[in-house]
């Protein structure tokens, strides 16, 4: 291609996004981190004040307290999750009559935002739980137990997708050979289905663990954090962080920087980790 | 025979779970049609008798919330920014990966990067900058959406214009094509089904996101179906579960209309979206 004549067109083709990108991620980004190490309540009015801000993080006991309640729900939904998916994929691939219509039945949760799904669980759980005289709201547990049951509700059928694309993939010759060569069940999916679904179960541990970490909108119309911010989760807790407590701003966005590095450093550790597993076709 | 017998099992097996899968939706369906005082006291009862109240629920919920001006606002803001979005990265995309500069590998680079950081990372401080540009109406936040959304779009795009063979761009080049009809003559056409793919996934985003329009809209005059929601449950001291549930079942029903109709194209969707991330 000839390079000249397309720069010429470069303001067309990349001013409008890289414009918008600017405004939507690069000011916010660079702006974000500096402010994280001052104090101010409206931006204009920053102050620099060092590592005050990430100090007062980790005296925060809520901060500390969602931090682990999000690492337990994240680990505990992306068990489930892919599980269940996985599982549910593995019979669903099957010669079976009506499994078209099964997958969009388990995939339709899916689509459903996050605060109308949040809304949907209370009335439930809160009706179940009823039988028992409790509410969500009585203790953090029910809180966490009703976000798994939930997002396993919403999740399972995308995961679900995924797992059935890479099953599918999987050369039937591959499982023959296998068979022939005398191979039981157990050992098929063991030594030649996992290994051959490495990509998939790559992306969708990923996605599940980095949902899992992030989520928001659940959390905040299932609980809202109640009972008195047992149940907040990390994303709930800067958010109140900023905008529940006057002059926290900048412990808000210390948080956040800190909330930031967490999801990076897992989605690459997680990455590396599964990847190194993938088999070459 | 042995084999018959297996699939008839797994048929009704998931027959089963299906309809368990699908019993929250119509438990918030069956109390749309219930008294308030009935449908937190006994949320899996019928609508019967004196708990059934027609539609008066769907009417106090429209009321309250102005639903119609909420799904305008939620329907304008989708298609608008799922269209600018799809138009502008493809381009972006097509130019970064064609023009091989330090500034455009950087740039690809950055958008990558940006989709691994979490919106509360950039949260307060893109919604003070969207203020103060004005971009605070349901035109401004579609270029908010183009910005933050714009990392998966370009990852995904430039992922398949690599794939696309330089030799037809080149015989469209000599036959006299400046790079702007190249695009949309030649390049656009073959990026359809990832325009697609890509469309589906921002749509699903945009749709049901509910912080980033909180924050960037002036919400007293602009509210989305999710801030509406979540509003009808923040604003008027005890819920009106009646409305609630009625309101549910009306975000739930355009969702499902949707998925009718692009299924399968939601399911490629997700697979392609899967496979570039």
């Amino acid at each position: 291609m000839n390079t000249k004549s397309m720069k010429k067109y470069s303001p067309i083709f990349v001013l409008p996004t890289f414009a918008a990108f600017t405004i939507g991620f690069i000011i916010p980004f660079i702006m974000g981190i500096y402010l994280s190490f001052c104090k101010f309540t409206t931006v204009t009015d920053a102050k620099l004040v060092g590592f005050s801000n990430y100090m007062k993080v980790f005296q925060d006991p809520t901060f500390v307290h969602a931090l682990w309640y999000t690492a337990l729900f994240t680990v505990v939904s992306v068990l489930t999750i892919n599980v269940f998916a996985f599982t549910i994929a593995m019979l669903l691939t099957k010669a079976m009559k009506g499994t078209n219509l099964f997958r969009t039945v388990f995939f339709m949760p899916n689509l459903i935002g996050g605060i109308v799904l949040g809304y949907i669980w209370q009335l439930i759980l809160n009706g179940i739980l009823g039988y028992f005289d409790r509410t969500l709201t009585y203790s953090a547990t029910y809180g966490f137990w009703g976000l798994v049951i939930l997002m396993n509700w919403q999740q399972i059928g995308y995961m679900m997708i995924i797992y059935i694309a890479g099953i599918q993939n999987i050369p039937g010759e591959l499982i023959e050979a296998a068979k022939i060569d005398g191979a039981s069940k157990w050992q098929i999916l063991k030594n030649v289905t996992i290994p051959m679904l490495m990509p998939s179960i790559t992306i969708c541990s990923f996605l599940t663990l980095t949902n899992g970490f992030k989520l928001f909108d659940q959390n905040m119309a299932l609980t809202n954090g109640a009972p008195s911010d047992k149940s907040q989760m990390l994303a709930l807790n800067i958010f109140d962080t900023f905008y529940g407590r006057t002059g926290w701003e900048g412990v808000g966005q210390a948080k956040a920087v800190i909330f930031f590095i967490l999801v990076a450093a897992i989605a690459i550790i997680q990455l590396r980790a599964t990847r190194s597993k993938e088999v070459q076709q | 025979m042995e084999k018959k017998n297996k699939v008839t099992f797994g048929t009704i097996f998931f027959s089963i779970l299906s309809i368990i899968w699908l019993t929250p939706i119509f438990i918030v369906l069956m109390n749309s049609f219930k008294r308030k005082a009935y449908i937190s006291r006994r949320p899996f009862s019928f609508p019967t008798g004196k708990a059934f109240v027609g539609l008066q629920n769907y009417v106090n919920g429209m009321k309250k919330i102005g639903f119609f001006q909420s799904f305008g606002y939620s329907l304008w803001i989708t298609v608008a920014s799922v269209f600018v979005i799809i138009l502008c990265t493809s381009m972006f995309a097509w130019y970064i990966t064609r023009v091989k500069t330090k500034t455009t590998t950087a740039l690809y680079y950055l958008c990558a990067f940006s989709m691994i950081v979490p919106f509360q990372m950039v949260m307060f401080t893109l919604s003070k900058l969207a203020d103060m540009l004005h971009l605070g109406n349901p035109l401004g936040i579609v270029i908010v959406y183009l910005g933050f959304g714009a990392g998966l779009a370009v990852f995904m795009f430039c992922g398949f214009v690599k794939s696309i063979p330089l030799e037809i761009e080149e015989a469209a080049m000599i036959d006299g094509c400046n790079p702007l009809e190249i695009f949309f003559q030649v390049v656009l056409p073959v990026l359809k089904p990832t325009c697609i793919s890509t469309a589906i996934l921002q749509t699903m985003w945009i749709w049901n996101d509910y912080l980033l329009p909180y924050l960037v809209l002036d919400i007293t005059k602009f509210k989305t179906i999710p801030i509406a929601i979540q509003y009808l449950k923040g604003g008027y001291g005890s819920v009106d579960m009646g409305a609630m549930m009625a309101m549910l079942v009306l975000a739930i029903i355009p969702i499902v209309v949707f998925y009718m109709f692009c299924q399968k194209y939601i399911i490629e969707g997700v697979v392609a979206g899967a496979v570039k991330g």
